[in-house]
């Protein structure tokens, strides 16, 4: 997959909260097709970076997709030029059935692909009127995707931590869902789990307190421990000769 | 029994009226997270404008027509100046909650002040239709025909607020509004929009309580407005902020606590228990007695 164009581009994005500078100059490009892993320790500023993308925080910068500025659209706008987004904690309405997160995710003018998510997650189907609320942990996280799939006309899936807190059945499925959903959009992919992340991800960025500190490939990161162990923590370590 | 029945009947028109008011309020904090002291100046500016339009519309055949027609200006004003309000004011407010308060609380002001100074600070006779100022006999108890006019009033913005909610688009961007709102815009939704909506049927539905105030009371009078939003604000924090069900199950409670309480211990006795129930619930249930939006 080397070699493709450049889809989205970051530059130089800078957020502050409050008195903190949560991010400091991030600059990243993320290659049309497959999925690039966002990488780094708790608290280094990936969910941050995929909130600043779409605008949920404010942020300073340039943001282009496809080279279109995004930096000055609204949320609303950033994700109607085809940016999909599943969030770290889900977000799924509680209160709303499956149903009608669904019909709420549904872009006008998109090509809405009810086939594919009810074909990957038949559970959603199943459960369709039910209250999102009462779904399972797994079953709230296939939903969240599927409001991020359902739209044809997304052109890039930002997606936080999508198998935190998965036991391993549904890990897998989630896995084979992102796998699946890359063939139809490029996906940025934050994950903690490495093996998930080393078998999904071919590019990655690695943020560390804040910063760029890494980029290139997975296989190159996890194949040096040392490289591993000091951006990732000690879990990574060795990783590189367990790829499953 | 006649006087229970009739106690019932007007605390459940004062909860008619009380939830007119609340319902929009609530729909408001609940997906804006916006206290909108303004809320009573709707009602108050409806009421006179349906005033006004009653007197300048002489030339209608029946009195009915009249009341009619001013109903139809006051909901009309009511939701136009809520719009107003949301655009103008409110929009570039979102993120400062002092900035809210302080803007509401001064358009709440500026409109009374407004109001006497044009119309003066006495109440005002409102001209009803005959059957308005007649009473309805109901178990052997006389009512007085506004009560069941507020009451089927209040139960018909219910049923459309309800089937608003549930069927429509944008009863679905309110609902998950009121869980998210920056997961709805997350979804491409332009959430603003929704804001404007909720803000124009609030103000609607004040605006309806302001004219159908004016024929439960006899009269239109400037400070009536800021009365009830003080116990709409009640009505909602008890019923749970953001709930439409809610605000009506309390708006029930309150109005029949205030009307049984005031006629049975003493005057006075009932507005004071209200605010006792009020500090119940938010010792014992601090999101009010419902859930979600619905
Ligand atoms: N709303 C917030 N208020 C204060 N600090 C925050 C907020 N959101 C994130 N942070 C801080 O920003 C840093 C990056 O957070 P985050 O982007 O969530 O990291 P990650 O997703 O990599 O674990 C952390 O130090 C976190 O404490
Ligand atoms: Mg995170």
């Amino acid at each position: 997959m080397s070699g493709g164009r450049t889809l989205l581009n970051v530059r130089d994005l800078n957020v502050y909260i409050g008195e903190s500078h949560i991010l400091q100059n991030v600059t990243l490009s993320v290659r049309e097709g497959g999925i690039t892993g966002l990488l780094g320790r708790n608290g280094a500023g990936k969910t941050t970076t995929l909130r600043g993308i779409l605008g949920l925080v404010e942020r300073t910068g340039s943001i282009t997709l496809d080279g279109r500025e995004l930096t000055n659209l609204a949320v609303h706008e950033v994700v109607r030029c085809g940016v999909g987004y599943v969030p770290e904690d889900r977000d799924v309405f509680s209160g709303l059935t499956v149903a009608e997160n669904l019909r709420l995710a549904e872009r006008p003018g998109s090509p809405l692909r009810y086939d594919l998510v009810y074909g990957l997650f038949p559970e959603l189907a199943q459960r369709s009127a039910q209250k999102a609320g009462t779904l399972s942990g797994g079953q709230q996280q296939m939903l969240s995707l599927a409001r991020a799939l359902l739209n044809g006309d997304n052109r890039i899936l930002l997606v936080d931590e999508p198998t935190k807190g998965l036991s391993p059945l549904v890990v897998k499925q989630v896995a084979a869902a992102l796998l699946r959903a890359a063939e139809l959009a490029t996906i940025l992919l934050v994950e903690q789990n490495l093996s998930v992340a080393h078998r999904l991800v071919g590019d990655v960025i690695v943020l560390d307190q804040g910063r760029i500190a890494y980029t290139g490939h997975v296989d190159t990161l996890m194949g040096d421990p040392a490289l591993a162990r000091r951006y990732l923590g000690l879990a990574a370590a060795g990783e590189g000769h367990t790829r499953t | 029994m006649s006087t229970i029945v009739l106690l019932a009947l007007t605390g459940l028109g004062l909860g008619a009226l009380y939830f007119l008011v609340a319902s929009g309020l609530s729909l408001i904090w609940g997906l804006m997270r916006v206290l909108n002291f303004a809320h009573g100046a709707f009602f108050t500016v409806a009421a006179y404008a349906a005033w006004t339009a009653q007197g300048a519309l002489h030339g209608l055949p029946s009195p009915w027509m009249r009341w009619f027609a001013a109903l139809l200006i006051g909901i009309t004003i009511g939701a136009l100046f809520a719009t107003l309000t949301e655009v103008l004011l409110i929009r570039r407010l979102y993120r400062e909650q002092i900035g809210q308060v302080l803007v509401t609380v001064g358009l709440a002001l500026a409109t009374l002040a407004l109001v006497q100074g044009g119309f003066g600070s006495d109440p005002k006779q409102v001209q009803l239709p005959a059957w308005m100022t007649a009473t309805t006999a109901v178990a052997g108890a006389a009512i007085p025909n506004t009560r069941l006019l507020a009451i089927l009033a209040a139960a018909l913005v219910l049923i459309a607020l309800l089937l608003f909610l549930q069927h429509t688009r944008y009863g679905l961007i309110v609902r998950a509004g009121v869980e998210n709102r920056a997961m709805v815009s997350a979804l491409g939704i332009d959430v603003q929009r929704a804001f404007t909506l909720v803000f124009a049927i609030g103000g609607a539905a004040a605006g309806l309580a302001g004219v159908l105030g004016g024929a439960y009371y006899g009269t239109v009078d400037p400070v009536r407005g800021t009365e009830m939003l003080i116990f709409a604000f009640i009505v909602v924090v008890i019923g749970g902020l953001g709930s439409v069900t809610g605000s009506a199950a309390a708006a029930v409670i309150v109005g029949l606590l205030q009307q049984f309480l005031n006629y049975y211990a003493a005057p006075g006795v009932g507005d004071f228990a209200v605010v006792l129930l009020l500090a119940g619930v938010l010792l014992t249930r601090p999101g009010g007695l419902a859930g979600g939006v619905l």
